[in-house]
């Protein structure tokens, strides 16, 4: 079916003749009986114009309830599945929230009592009318780049489906699989591709070992997969590698070396191996299929799909279709700049005919996906009596992308006495108590000063 | 200490900054079944690098991640040379 006929999520699954399931490790759901019946107990007129927290636990109930209430409700809101319980509330509000779809695996929160709540299943069951009006609904993401109660952005389908260009179908049935959590924008392009394809999906689960997953997917014969660079670094550490065959490999999310492209294109030759760009607030602005890390710079000069970049004072700005709309608030700060481009805060440099990433504007470190203010982390450092200025960075790492490193002045009371192997200890033991253990510094340098540039702050350095 | 060694106590401290159980670090062990996740392999290879002077994995391009705790070894007693 073509891009433009799409009205909502639903009808895209229409056209399907093939036998066609979405899985996860518990439940299979067959596509078809998806197209005569309902997840949701027979309640779906009820969403009619409702703004719908998504909350079931399970990745699977909440692709079913996506494909049931795009064009239903006016807004659904969709909860990753690590958000703070305690930003519940605030996100509600904001999202202006009167309803709520949970499973069994939810994890209850007052937050959920809201004027309809509706528990989604994996058991279809007939029935299911639907409201004869279609709405455009919106679907909001939460970000994951800033500190706090996480900011949302408004997407519609059009813009998420936007990146997916129409492809010869395959002469064989495509298996789609991602090692993302499809309530994350890299996850959920995986499961629209899959939906608006005519494919299979194979969902991951949360606590699943990887040697396990990997067997699934081996038995559900995927074809496509993909994952951030920490999720395949990951799984080409298992034995179980072996078992999957796919035809496309594919990264985003995370920034992908040439280490880790070549090493996919070895283990998995012939199949093709692609890495996207993408963030939730830009959508994905490019594909790069050519094998090799960073971008051609004929991206820049000339635009493709309809995705203009241009790159201002270092960093990466994208005009696009796919980009997101707006964020959510009373006084939401401006997602684009007067243009209308996103600035990614994504540092490249030219070299030659290609750029190349070189890190976070901000200094902000990935780590396997997972985003550090460095401010964050050096805030607890410097809480140590020892401690007169730190500087936290990022350091490359080959099997997370980067990782935590503090550089550390102690001023002159620490010079004198304790010995430098029990105030990093100390140091460290300060960071496991009150950060998360991915924003713990790996280790921790003593240096005799920090330079700071004229504004008077440190000087961060890129990547 | 020899590389080993420093890699099987760096492995044991980890996993307890961690509140990881750490297995029985056999030639054969997957890593993965170590106890230690990504994050820990992450710190580990940071921390053998200040132990070691070496990090074989970034210095070559294109070395593969070891699969077992032998083969793990290996590269370092390699790259040591």
């Amino acid at each position: 079916m073509a891009r433009a006929e799409v009205q909502s999520l639903r009808d895209c699954l229409e056209g399907a003749t093939r036998e066609r399931f979405f899985r996860d490790r518990a439940a299979t759901v067959r596509v078809d009986d998806l197209k005569r019946g309902t997840s949701l107990g027979g309640r779906l007129a009820d969403f009619a114009g409702k703004s719908v927290l998504l909350a079931a636990g399970s990745q699977l109930a909440t692709a079913l309830a996506l494909i049931e209430l795009d064009g239903i409700a006016r807004r659904l809101v969709i909860l990753p599945p690590d958000v703070d319980p305690g930003h519940l509330g605030a996100l509600s509000a904001a999202a202006e929230a009167d309803a709520v779809v949970i499973d069994g695996a939810s994890v209850p929160s007052e937050a959920f009592d809201l004027p309809l709540r509706v528990i989604c299943t994996p058991n279809i069951v007939p029935g299911g009318e639907r409201p004869l009006a279609r709405l455009p609904t919106e679907w909001l993401l939460l970000t994951s780049g800033t500190t706090g109660v996480p900011k949302m952005v408004v997407h519609s389908l059009a813009s998420l489906t936007a990146p997916i260009l129409p492809v010869r179908q395959a002469d064989y049935p495509v298996v789609w699989a991602t090692f993302y959590d499809i309530r994350r924008y890299g996850g959920l392009q995986i499961f629209l591709r899959a939906s608006l394809g005519g494919a299979s999906l194979v969902l991951s689960s949360t606590g699943e070992p990887i040697a396990d997953h990997l067997a699934r997917l081996a038995e559900h014969g995927v074809t496509h997969l993909t994952g951030t660079p920490s999720h395949w670094r990951r799984a080409l550490m298992s034995p179980a590698i072996g078992k999957i065959a796919p035809r496309y490999v594919r990264l985003s999310g995370e920034i992908a070396d040439q280490a880790i492209l070549d090493n996919l294109r070895h283990v998995f030759a012939p199949a093709g191996v692609g890495h996207a760009y993408a963030s939730t607030e830009a959508g994905v602005a490019f594909e790069v299929n050519d094998g090799l890390a960073g971008f051609p710079a004929a991206f820049v000069e000339q635009p493709r799909n309809g995705v203009e970049l241009k790159v201002v004072d270092g960093s990466l700005r994208i005009r696009s279709p796919r980009t997101a709309s707006r964020y959510v608030g009373d006084t939401p700060a401006p997602l684009a700049d007067g243009d209308g481009f996103v600035d990614t805060g994504d540092i490249v440099e030219r070299h030659g005919e290609r750029y190349r990433y070189v890190g976070r504007r901000g200094g902000i470190i990935n780590i396997g996906g997972l985003k550090v203010h460095p401010e964050e982390v050096e805030a607890v450092i410097n809480r140590h009596p020892r401690v007169r200025m730190s500087l936290v960075r990022p350091k490359r790492s080959p099997i997370t992308g980067s990782i935590v490193i503090a550089d550390v002045v102690l001023n002159e009371s620490a010079c004198a006495g304790e010995a430098l192997p029990q105030v990093e200890s100390d140091i460290l033991k300060l960071c496991r108590d009150a950060l998360p253990r991915h924003k713990v510094p790996a280790a921790i340098a003593f240096v005799p000063a920090l330079d700071v540039a004229a504004t008077g702050k440190l000087a961060r350095r890129h990547g | 200490m020899t590389i080993k060694l420093t890699i099987m106590d760096q492995m044991a401290q980890i996993a307890r900054e961690h509140g990881k159980t750490l297995a029985p670090l056999r030639e054969d062990l997957v890593l993965l079944d170590s106890g230690l996740d990504s994050l820990g392999f992450a710190v580990l290879v940071a921390r053998l690098e200040d132990k070691l002077g070496i990090d074989p994995f970034t210095s070559a391009e294109d070395a593969m991640f070891p699969v077992t705790f032998g083969d793990f070894v290996k590269v370092y007693e390699n790259g040591a040379r």
